[in-house]
């Protein structure tokens, strides 16, 4: 059962400076859908939502709105509402003033007004902050007022650029919660931009992984964490032990010297593959009882698990467990087939792993 | 450690600094108030040059030309000079600098240089008159404004700009309700000192004036040619006070400003 198509980015191009920040960039949201464009700095997925939202055209390309084409429309005339990132209330109104701007644009009614202003801030917990200075508030404070006055003028679409990114780490974790809930409230569309892959898996009904200029995956949370397509995404998403590979024949693969078990089928014989395998399913057991055998290097405590790094075979292993094994423990290393992703190597750089900040 | 020597040496030399630059005005004023027409000789303190000076109708005429002038000189000053910083903020870093640099030309030409080029152009092309002593003051003021109001754009917040056309302002209606209140001050005071600097000008407007027009500057200038009046000491004494509270009032404009911005600071912290 899929939502009805709202927006479509077609084939959009875009460059500053003649560096290509967007290479033919297809997309299609779905109404009442919250999608996260999610990227490290410079993959585009700001320029995607600037343009969405109007503040720059695109080279190539068409913007199509609920079936109209609004390419060359200009911010003011679009049915959207974005929430920056860096905090853009207007300083010289108070918080009511910065809620009613739109709609004082807008022609409603004072009545209407009250009643909206009254209402937005109820829903963004808020009550109460009516004839406060913006510069008094708090950075969290502030990005409600800015999501409330955004809401209050009824948008199909709500543009989010980073709007946590300022916040501190409770901070961040809470509004999350908070933009669920607005979401399910509003039934509206959300969009949102974040280099942060702890926010776009926890909030959004689809995540686009982005890295210089294209699209690497598209997909559920959980498509995107449990099968990722390629090596970026396997590193920019959670942690990934990302090991070079053969694949000998289907369901056998070749790591460090040693046959693994696999699930995955079609990929030839004796081809060259990047195997993923995620750090939780790394399974720690005695000497000679795994697939190869290895001694703890490092061990840090995490709090809901230790974090340790093990050397088999010639390569250190990211390993996550509850149980911790101090360092020179000998161990043996075992992985469920079903945990074991193949991939094809990438064929260009984009797709590379390449280095990421966090 | 400061010995009292010591200070009261410093402050000596600082009011003995002041006392030589201030002096010549000082004494123009206590003529200016001297019953006496002979500048060595204290006649008595009076008030009759100011009375015979808002008598004058040729003085008052010039006074009035002056505020015409120079108000509606200010005015279209601040307004291009304004309209020209925002053209500059969306401009390529290069192209930027290179007409800052030109609109500084004015400031730092000898005004001399100016009022014979405005001259010559008015006498070939138009004819001097109020018109051109218009054109001429302008031109005086337009950097002043920029130099006003180019900080205060680019420290507005961009986003808060953006804001308001998403949330369905016309580009206009986003500047005068969101922009415009931001550089206030810079306008504000932009305009104050075009004005100063308008009202205080002998040079450009003594060679760009048509025939029987008078400024307050020309108008002491001829008089004070043809014989000493004392009426020119008051109106002196008045042209310098008028644009010594002007001063006073951009000063207080400019000071005030980082004091808000300290308190929106503090504001921030403390929330």
């Amino acid at each position: 059962m899929q939502a009805k198509e709202l927006i479509h980015l077609e084939n959009i191009s875009k460059s500053f400076d003649g560096e290509l920040v967007l290479d033919e960039l297809d997309l299609t949201i779905r109404e009442n859908e919250f999608l996260t464009l999610l990227g490290p700095s410079g993959c585009g997925k700001s320029t995607t939502l600037r343009i969405l939202g109007g503040f720059i055209l695109p080279d190539k390309g068409r913007v199509i709105f609920d079936g109209q084409d609004i390419t060359n429309t200009p911010p003011n005339k679009r049915n959207l509402n974005t929430v920056f990132q860096k905090y853009s209330l207007f300083p010289h109104m108070n918080v009511e003033d910065n809620i009613a701007f739109g709609l004082r644009i807008a022609g409603k009614s004072d009545a209407y007004i009250k009643d909206k202003i009254k209402y937005a801030l109820k829903l963004v917990n808020l009550d109460g902050f009516e004839k406060r200075s913006p510069l008094l508030l708090s950075g969290g404070q502030q990005q409600r007022i800015a999501i409330a006055r955004a809401i209050v003028n009824e948008p199909r679409v709500l543009l989010l650029d980073e709007p946590l990114g300022a916040l501190d780490l409770k901070l961040r974790q809470d509004m999350q919660y908070e933009l669920i809930r607005l979401k399910n409230e509003l039934g509206i569309t959300f969009v949102y931009v974040t280099h942060d892959q702890e926010e776009a898996l926890t909030m959004s009904d689809t995540v686009v992984v982005m890295n210089q200029g294209y699209i690497q995956q598209m997909g559920t949370p959980e498509d995107i964490y449990n099968e990722p397509e390629n090596a970026f995404v396997a590193d920019f998403i959670g942690d990934s032990n990302i090991i070079d590979g053969i694949m000998i024949r289907d369901r056998k693969v070749e790591i460090l010297g040693v046959t693994f078990d696999c699930v995955d089928t079609g990929f030839g014989e004796y081809k060259p593959v990047d195997v993923v395998i995620r750090p939780e399913d790394v399974v720690l057991l005695d000497p000679g009882k795994g697939s190869m055998d290895g001694v703890v290097s490092h061990i840090i405590f995490k709090g809901v698990h230790y974090e340790m790094e093990v050397t088999a075979g010639g390569f250190d292993w990211l390993v996550q467990s509850t149980v911790g094994h101090p360092v020179g423990t000998p161990v043996g290393i075992w992985v469920d087939p079903y945990n074991i992703q193949i991939m094809n190597k990438p064929e260009s750089d984009d797709e590379k792993a390449v280095g990421v900040e966090e | 450690m400061v010995s009292r020597g010591q200070k009261f040496l410093e402050r000596f030399y600082i009011g003995f600094v002041f006392f030589l630059l201030y002096a010549p005005i000082l004494i123009l004023i206590v003529c200016s108030f001297n019953a006496s027409k002979a500048r060595t000789v204290w006649g008595g303190f009076t008030f009759n040059w100011y009375v015979s000076l808002a008598q004058n109708e040729e003085v008052m005429a010039a006074v009035r030309t002056s505020l015409v002038l120079t108000f509606s000189a200010a005015l279209i000053a601040t307004i291009l000079g304004t309209l020209a910083c925002i053209g500059m903020t969306v401009m390529k870093k290069n192209s930027q600098s290179a007409i800052m640099s030109v609109t500084n030309i004015p400031m730092l030409n000898a005004d001399i240089v100016t009022g014979i080029a405005i001259m010559l152009l008015f006498v070939r092309f138009a004819g001097l008159g109020m018109m051109s002593m218009l054109a001429a003051h302008i031109t005086l003021g337009v950097p002043y404004v920029i130099l006003n109001v180019m900080p205060k754009l680019k420290q507005t917040n961009r986003s808060a700009y953006e804001a308001a056309l998403d949330l369905g302002a016309t580009p206009t209606y986003a500047f005068r309700k969101i922009v415009l209140p931001d550089i206030m001050p810079g306008v504000l005071s932009g305009f104050l000192l075009a004005f100063t600097i308008s009202l205080d000008d002998f040079v450009i407007t003594y060679f760009t004036k048509g025939p029987g027009i008078n400024t307050i500057s020309t108008m002491i200038y001829q008089q004070v040619r043809r014989g000493i009046n004392p009426e020119m000491y008051a109106l002196s004494t008045i042209l310098f006070l008028v644009i010594l509270v002007f001063l006073w009032i951009v000063n207080r404009i400019q000071n005030d400003e980082p004091q808000a911005a300290e308190a929106q600071a503090k504001g921030k912290v403390a929330a």
